[in-house]
């Protein structure tokens, strides 16, 4: 335990001057990018001058390092800012739409599992029968199928064709929060879009249980557990499941990562009101300050998601923790 | 294993000509030749490829991304073989030029990527030491990136933005994947006889990485790089899907997919969208076969023949 303080320090220490170097780049880029919120605000017949005004009131003409100073010091204090087309603060904004990618990413990462595990345990278990077959044959699909065309043909055959889903929202208009009726309706918005992500990312899930298991099966503990009189089905669940679900924790922390860039398709397709599809409308209307906060939070994300890997990691295999 | 000790058995024949043992290059082709689904998954390639390069330069690419006002939204017929789309442009010409264009990019993108990512993981991983920590730190920091964001944040601070900054700034994120894996390779390599063979030898250490330990990398090299180029077409097609990859006026496979973001394209009109979906998906299907053949083939334990 006192090895895994130490291994989760040291990894802060290297998450720090990532950040700073992370926020540093965005907020350049964002500086960068052609016009700013008030260029496409305000319209044409306003003065010129009532203009430069308004920016120099929002220090929009000041140096970057002196802007950059300003929003680092204000951002650790909580404040992101405020959002030019929503007129609100982006904490209130992103706290909004939080929510929503949350429950979006939580529903695919339970149906990836629920998907992988039952597929990698048949698909190793009785490596090269039929059905080992059927389920290397679909992770050879899901594995080069890009995620926004199966999403895609999912919304076009699921949600048009047959009618069987909503096509977009994450619930439906003039439900009551609160009610059951409030959260079926989310539920039921959501399915789709985390069943069509989940097919997709569970597959490298899929490949990496069967691989462990069909290795494992050839160790000598098996073989041990196998004379000392284990059923088959002890054999299996106790000794061979137990550690070929070890990797499978280990990548759960990578498995958040993937999430990151796939929440971004799947709310754009779905026109699913969360993080991805407010980074993506924010970024087209130069609404800066959102941009800027989105980008962050998700690199946090990601740093955050490497971090449980390692640790998991290191808890599971000892030759890795670090010294 | 056969093939093994006959290799064996006529190196220590004397007095004849010793058998060489087969170039990297002859166990990838002659693994490729054995597996039929990856055989015809090369063929098609070859042939998507070989027919979009000859008939875009037949077709006029002014032409066909032309707004035609009169033909809007035309389901197939024999004038528009898969119809038009809302702005009355010819899909089937479109599907080619769009088809050509992000081969192409994929191509440029998974060629440039992997000659950084080489150069960088060979250096690295041979030299070791303070050089590979630095190049390291550099990898990971990109390693954390959110990469469809920054990206989509270059993509669009960049002033007069066009292929060529598309282009470089997909490889300025995409190079770190196989540096990594190159520097591995090396690491292991450099450890190996022959290389302290060569130093004592008195070979400098640049010819040694160049000349003797990038051979011995190049199926690993090969096949990374044919599974990048799939990974690479279909990030490209994603990202003109959301709206930052090509401009409009040069289509790519994603343009066409992005127009079905329209519910009512998306609904009932299938021409537009589908045969570009369905292209992206065989040929990335096709590719990948190519690569999961080609990389049984340099792992001899793999090989089926």
């Amino acid at each position: 335990m006192r090895l895994m303080g130490r291994t989760v320090a040291r990894r802060i220490t290297i998450m720090i001057p990532q950040l700073i170097v992370l926020s540093v780049l965005v907020f350049l880029l964002a500086k960068q990018m052609p016009g700013d919120a008030l260029t496409g605000l305000l319209d044409p017949s306003v003065d010129p001058a009532a203009i430069e005004a308004q920016r120099v009131k929002l220090g929009l003409n000041q140096p970057w390092h002196v802007q950059y100073w300003d929003w680092v010091t204000k951002a650790l204090q909580g404040d992101l800012g405020q959002s030019f087309r929503f007129k609100m603060p982006v904490s209130d904004l992103i706290g909004e739409r939080i929510a929503n990618t949350f429950w979006l990413s939580l529903a695919t990462l339970v149906i990836t599992y629920l998907i992988a595990i039952p597929l990698g345990i048949i698909s190793g278990r009785y490596n090269d029968s039929p059905a080992d077959r059927l389920i290397t044959g679909y992770t050879y699909v899901g594995f080069a199928a890009p995620l926004f065309i199966f999403a895609l043909l999912m919304l076009w055959l699921f949600g048009f064709r047959l009618g069987w889903f909503p096509t977009g929202g994450s619930v439906a208009p003039g439900s009551v929060p609160g009610t059951f009726a409030y959260a079926a309706s989310k539920l039921y918005h959501l399915l789709l879009p985390a069943v069509s992500m989940a097919l997709i990312t569970t597959v490298t899930t899929v490949q990496l249980l069967r691989s462990e298991i069909i290795d494992i099966k050839q160790k000598e503990f098996i073989l041990t557990a196998r004379a000392k009189g284990a059923s088959e089905s002890r054999v299996y669940n106790r000794h061979i499941l137990r550690n070929s679900l070890l990797p499978i924790a280990a990548f759960f922390g990578y498995e958040i990562t993937g999430l990151i860039g796939g929440t971004v398709f799947i709310e754009s397709i779905f026109s699913y009101p969360g993080m991805g599809e407010l980074f993506l409308s924010s970024i087209a209307l130069r609404d800066f300050s959102v941009v800027i906060s989105l980008v962050l939070l998700y690199g946090i994300a990601s740093i955050v998601g490497a971090l449980i890997s390692d640790l998991i990691l290191s808890m599971v295999d000892p030759r890795i923790r670090i010294k | 294993m056969l093939k093994l000790s006959s290799n064996k058995a006529g190196r220590t024949a004397t007095g004849l000509e010793p058998d060489r043992s087969p170039s990297g290059w002859t166990i990838l082709w002659r693994e490729m030749v054995r597996d039929k689904i990856a055989l015809c998954s090369l063929i098609l390639i070859a042939a998507v490829a070989a027919f979009v390069y000859i008939t875009s330069l037949l077709l006029d690419q002014e032409q066909i991304v032309r707004v035609d006002l009169f033909a809007l939204n035309k389901p197939p017929s024999s004038e528009y073989w898969l119809g038009t789309d809302q702005g009355g442009r010819d899909i089937f010409g479109q599907l080619i030029i769009g088809t050509r264009n992000s081969l192409t990019i994929g191509i440029v993108v998974t060629l440039l990527t992997g000659l950084i990512g080489v150069l960088v993981g060979l250096v690295s991983g041979y030299f070791g030491g303070i050089v590979d920590n630095l190049f390291m730190r550099i990898v990971d920091f990109f390693m954390i990136l959110p990469f469809l964001m920054i990206v989509i944040a270059f993509i669009t601070a960049v002033p007069r933005y066009g292929i060529l900054s598309f282009t470089l700034i997909m490889t300025a994120f995409l190079w770190m994947g196989i540096a990594r894996l190159i520097r591995s390779k090396a690491l292991q390599e450099r450890e190996l006889d022959y290389v302290k063979a060569s130093r004592t030898a008195g070979s400098s250490h640049l010819s040694i990485m160049f000349t003797q330990v990038l051979p011995n990398l190049s199926s690993i090299i090969i096949v990374t790089m044919t599974l990048n180029l799939a990974a690479n077409i279909g990030l490209e097609s994603g990202l003109s899907f959301l709206g930052f990859g090509f401009p409009e006026s040069t289509p790519s496979l994603g343009t066409l997919v992005s127009y079905a973001k329209n519910p009512q394209t998306l609904e009932s009109r299938w021409w537009i969208w589908l045969p570009a979906s369905m292209l992206i998906l065989v040929l990335m299907l096709s590719i990948n076969n190519v690569g999961q053949a080609l990389k049984r083939a340099a792992d001899a334990r793999q090989r089926r023949g």
